[in-house]
């Protein structure tokens, strides 16, 4: 049986143009995938059964869900500021419930977007975010630029889709109606399909924000010949260029967001092409990185009020990145335990905020065997979204979509065992109140 | 399900003519019945003021815009705090509450229907999302169609069959109740960042009008026999001088006949169209004129878009005028376009009432309700959050009935307001049942939903019935306005579907609402012709595939579906 | 021998193909290499495949190279994951985002053995 119209489970692309080949309940081909889309669906080795440890440093045991699942809700509820990290990998449903578990025991629900784009919120923020459907950039935009990302590598179908190859309405020609731009501290693959190179010394790309504002508002008498290790006739190369755009858009990445500047960067890029608009028609938009890591955006900011790193303690909501996130609660050692689902921050996360999780007591849902789960106490293996479960997740540009399922399997999804959490929680709690 | 009687209520039910009489009212099964038996809770109005439950036609309560708005608002969204309960989730926001808050506290003010005003098809998935999570209310949502360009290309060839098969398809896709347009043809002129000027000026690239765009989707909307006539946002919004496309654009519906009982053409916040002048400087109140147009025409009913002063989330699928905004108070600025289809754009402000601009924002919204002699014609709706929020609600409607409450709030608006508007001269003061026509009766005859049995408590009706701490034979409202509007703040007992959802002012059960949608047979080769248009639209032009667009029967799941048929 | 450079982490397509696999010597491969280019690989005598020590402010790790062209003087690039995170910045200068990129690091040849994920995450518990 070949399935039709397959979204794809891994990056913010959100491709739903695949063909899976499924022959005995088993995915046997995946077509018009990119390479690490084809590797997620064909699957990898999975945790078979729950498992649980005492001694992190020692072996684990196999155990029913059932005592997995008891025995997560019984340090949930007994801990006082639990943090419960990943929700990007799944479905919009588990993370409603994800929520919910955060207000049952009161803790703190962050996602993996406090690695990614968090410094992203904290821009839009302070600027806003002029943006749109992908498909309106396939359509009409002619100067592409691509600003600290990569995404022949990390989003290796998006030039040829949404942004760069494809023709669309009006830039009908594909690639030649198109000039693209990429600044980055390297030369990426990215770089070398493009028409203009511009090399950023690391941690300087806010000054070369500027410079381009400047120039734009036609103030480019204030810019210095270098800025940022580019030469200011390059600077007004690109910012002519862009200035000239009937539709340009930027694309822009980790490059923002994790360095110097961090959100400042994103602060000072919305501003640069919300000015542009006084020109030509701008947008700006993150690449994000997991399939729904944009969904859990949205679920949280509908349910919180708040995009992201929401502290529960209080019954009501506080949302304060910088104090909220993972990283900050880790270093600072306030947390008790940790509930790490749908991200691996084990293997995200710098060694120092890792090292707090060898210290309290960690429960890992996850389909596979990941660095969070040598962090583990307890392992809870569920359904790989998108591929056995149905679900909604978000594109990068907010559009959402509804994930196919392709075969059945035995384990349960990540929302049941939400529930069956859940409900533990409020009996253990409802006893003791 | 269990009965209930409502003792000794003074009723208001403009529906069936029920005018301030003390009466019972019975509820069986969570519909209003004509009698109950012994068995029935009965609950003791005392001779208080009894209303259908509120009905708001036109509200931003969910997708994509209100969503960009919370995310780009922390600060909005640390307004309006309350810590979960046993019974109910978390309340955050005041411009742009979360879905907890959204669905209590319309429940809280005796409102038990709200319509988000606009879906744009491509991300409607989210909006029902949305909508699923607010709880108690019912819901509806009305779908965009004026920049589509499905919509254009149909228009342009002059084929209405085609037309109205894309307009039904857009329902069903979106899981929509009506067709809303707004700022025809701006939203596709905004993707290359342009707009359109008036009535009659072409699109790019789409050679057709926006005159061409409302009087076709109007005829369409019309032979397809939707409930709610089009939902139009004029072109020009938030420009001095804006009233005569205003007043023009009425009149391409003209002489349309309605299908059904109800108007041929709903204009939307109209506070934001009814300006006079050439610029800021001389910007003027032409409520006199709007409202004369009503009071001549019987074919049109508008909502007020009423201004509060405080903060505002302006969000609107009229792209253009939200970037104009951001850059005239160099405010935060999200804009949103919809490959194919529209755009949107939504930025904070605050509107204060020593600058004369809202002054007289504030003044037409009033005027248009109080120069307006029929009170069928003129919804109260604050257009939320874009003129303030819903929680004001009953604020206005004092506003409304009380001469002095007006006076009270203009001692605090700049002076130059009263040189450019009437408001001051006004006299007029509503009455109880007014204001049961402009809150809920008004509304879902508009909409179209009175069959669906809201807005009234005629037996067969939902049982959703507010009973407010106000005995109207007791009170005067030109002079208690502060306790009116405290009464109107926090019913005394909301109940919906035959249940107390809200009592004084809190909630006291959460159940889930349901979603109305229609779904219009085309059955005319039209359909094949809008199908090979719309497959050829998925292969060159979505991001998306066509198989995957659609919104999923999971994504409503109390759905209450309408059948029409295109004739 | 050693030299100063700049250290940034990011996503490939080898490591993003294994993320679900990271018990794997895929991964391993994928994830736990230094990447410079090779006027700076010849700077301090290394060869494609010879094993590199990074340290930073915050730790240390020790990755074989793989040349890149692309990366300019003076600028070292590891696939985000555990090798990587053994040397980023974790102070989020209170925005919640640590430091990924940009962090000044010296590398230098090494004889040690590069370790495994799993080792990588034993020293932290």
């Amino acid at each position: 049986m070949i399935i039709k119209d397959v979204l794809c489970p891994f990056c913010g692309c959100l491709c739903d143009d695949l063909a899976v080949e499924v022959v005995d309940n088993k995915v046997v081909d995946v077509k018009h995938a990119c390479k690490i889309g084809a590797s997620k669906i064909r699957g990898h080795d999975r945790i078979k059964a729950p498992m649980m440890r005492d001694d992190k440093k020692g072996e684990f045991r196999e155990v029913s869900y059932d005592e997995a699942i008891n025995e997560s809700a019984k340090i949930l509820a007994n801990s006082k500021r639990p943090l419960l990290y990943g929700w990007a990998s799944g479905v919009c449903e588990m993370m409603k419930k994800g929520v919910l578990l955060t207000e049952e025991v009161g803790g703190i629900i962050d996602n993996t977007a406090s690695v990614c784009h968090g410094p992203s919120a904290l821009g839009v923020h302070e600027k806003g975010l002029p943006t749109g459907t992908l498909g309106q950039f396939a359509n009409r935009a002619d100067v592409v630029v691509f600003w600290g990302c990569n995404p022949v590598q990390a989003h290796p179908r998006h030039m040829g889709r949404y942004s760069v190859f494809t023709k669309g309405f009006f830039a009908n020609k594909g690639r030649r109606s198109r000039k693209v731009v990429v600044f980055d501290v390297r030369k990426t693959d990215t770089a070398n399909l493009a028409d203009e190179y511009v090399q950023v010394n690391p941690g300087e790309d806010y000054m070369v924000l500027s410079a381009l504002r400047a120039i734009v508002a036609e103030k480019g008498d204030v810019v210095p010949e270098t800025v940022g290790g580019v030469p200011k006739e390059k600077l007004v190369e690109v910012a002519e260029t862009m200035k000239g755009a009937q539709f340009g858009i930027v694309y822009f990445g980790m490059g923002l967001t994790q360095s110097r500047g961090k959100y400042k960067n994103i602060d000072n890029a919305v501003s640069l092409v919300t000015e542009l608009n006084a020109h030509g028609k701008h947008s700006i938009i993150p690449m994000r990185g997991h399939y729904n890591v944009t969904g859990f955006g949205q679920v949280c900011a509908w349910e919180t009020g708040f995009v992201n790193a929401v502290d529960m303690s209080r019954g009501y909501p506080y949302y304060n990145p910088g104090e909220t996130c993972s990283n900050d609660l880790l270093m600072r050692e306030e947390i008790d335990a940790a509930f790490i689902i749908a991200g691996d921050a084990g293997a995200h996360f710098p060694a120092q905020s890792i090292a707090r999780m060898g210290k309290v007591p960690v429960i890992n849902i996850d389909p596979f065997h990941s660095a969070s789960t040598e962090m583990a106490n307890i392992v809870i293996p569920t359904k790989v979204s998108g591929v056995e479960l149905e679900g909604t997740a978000y594109r990068m540009d907010g559009v959402s979509l509804r994930m196919r399922k392709l075969v059945d399997v035995d384990f349960p999804s990540d929302e049941e065992v939400l529930d069956k959490i859940i409900a533990k929680v409020q009996e253990i709690k409802g006893a003791s109140s | 399900m269990s009965e209930m009687l409502i003792k000794n209520a003074t009723v208001y039910d403009p529906i069936n003519g029920v005018n301030g009489d003390l009466m019972d009212i019975a509820v069986k099964d969570g519909k209003i019945v004509d009698s109950a038996s012994g068995s029935a809770q009965v609950i003791d109005a005392g001779g208080r003021l009894v209303y259908p439950g509120g009905v708001d036609a036109h509200s931003h309560i969910a997708g994509s815009k209100v969503n960009i708005g919370r995310i780009m608002r922390p600060e909005d969204s640390r307004l309006g705090l309350k810590a979960r309960t046993k019974l109910t989730r978390a309340y955050t926001g005041y411009t742009v509450p979360n879905v907890y808050a959204m669905g209590y506290r319309y429940a809280e003010m005796g409102y038990t229907t709200a319509f988000e005003a606009a879906i744009p098809i491509l991300k409607a998935r989210h909006t029902h999302e949305e909508l699923e999570e607010i709880p108690i209310i019912d819901k509806g949502g009305l779908t965009l169609f004026g920049s589509n360009w499905m919509v254009m290309d149909a228009i342009r060839e002059n084929d209405q069959d085609r037309l109205a098969a894309y307009v039904a398809w857009g329902l069903l896709a979106s899981r929509g109740w009506g067709v809303k347009i707004v700022n025809p043809g701006g939203g596709e002129a905004w993707g290359f960042g342009k707009n359109v000027s008036g009535l009659d000026d072409p699109v790019p690239n789409f050679e057709v009008t926006p005159r061409q765009i409302i009087r076709n989707l109007a005829e369409v909307n019309e032979k397809m026999n939707l409930p709610h006539s089009i939902h139009l946002h004029c072109n020009n919004l938030g420009k001095p001088g804006n009233y005569e496309t205003t007043l023009a654009s009425f009149d391409i519906c003209k002489d349309i006949k309605a299908s059904r009982d109800r108007q041929s053409l709903h204009v939307t916040h109209v506070q934001f169209n009814s300006w006079g002048g050439n610029h800021w400087g001389d910007m003027e109140s032409k409520s006199d004129a709007i409202a004369d147009y009503l009071n001549k025409n019987d074919f049109l009913t508008i909502d007020m878009g009423q201004l509060v002063f405080g903060s505002a989330t302006t969000m609107t699928a009229d792209g253009p005028v939200q970037y104009a905004n951001a850059r005239l108070l160099k405010a935060r600025w999200s804009n949103g376009d919809v490959e194919l289809e529209d755009t949107s754009g939504v930025t904070p402000l605050e509107y204060h009432p020593q600058s004369y601009i809202h002054g007289i924002m504030w003044a037409i919204g009033l005027e248009l309700a109080l120069l307006t002699k029929d009170p069928w014609q003129v919804l109260m709706t604050t257009d939320h959050p874009n003129g303030g929020p819903y929680v004001n609600y009953p604020m206005v409607m004092t506003m409304l009935m009380s001469k002095k409450r007006r006076e009270k709030e203009m001692a605090k608006i700049a002076e130059k307001t009263f040189e450019r508007t009437s408001i001051a001269g006004i006299d007029r003061e509503l009455d109880w049942y007014d204001i049961a026509i402009k809150t809920r009766a008004a509304h879902a005859k508009v909409l179209g939903i009175i069959e669906q049995g809201k807005g009234h408590l005629g037996v067969g009706a939902d049982a959703d019935i507010a009973i407010y701490d106000i005995k109207p034979d007791e009170t005067d409202a030109t002079v208690e306005f502060d306790k009116v509007e405290a009464a109107f703040r926090r019913s005394a007992y909301t109940i919906k579907g035959g249940e107390v959802v809200a009592r004084d002012g809190e909630i006291t059960a959460t159940p889930m609402g349901r979603t109305f949608w229609v779904r219009t047979k085309v059955d005319n080769d039209g359909y094949g012709r809008m199908m090979d248009d719309l497959k050829l639209k998925f292969k060159n032009y979505y991001s998306v595939n066509m198989a995957n667009y659609m919104v999923q029967d999971e994504y409503v799941e109390r759905p209450v579906v309408v059948d029409t048929e295109y004739k | 021998m050693e030299l100063k450079v700049t250290f940034i982490s990011g996503r490939t397509v080898d490591q993003g193909c294994n993320l679900e696999n990271k018990t794997s010597k895929a991964y391993f491969e994928a994830a736990g290499y230094c990447e410079m280019n090779s006027a700076d690989a010849g700077r301090i005598s290394v060869e494609p495949g010879n094993n590199v020590k990074v340290a930073t402010d915050f730790g240390s790790v020790v990755v074989p190279l793989k040349i890149c062209e692309g990366n300019p003087d003076g600028l070292i690039f590891i696939p985000m994951g555990p090798w990587a995170n053994a040397v980023v910045d974790p102070n989020t200068s209170g925005c919640g985002m640590p430091g990924f990129k940009g962090i000044p690091a010296v590398v230098e040849p090494s004889s040690e053995e590069a370790l495994t994920m799993k080792q990588l995450m034993a020293r932290l518990k």
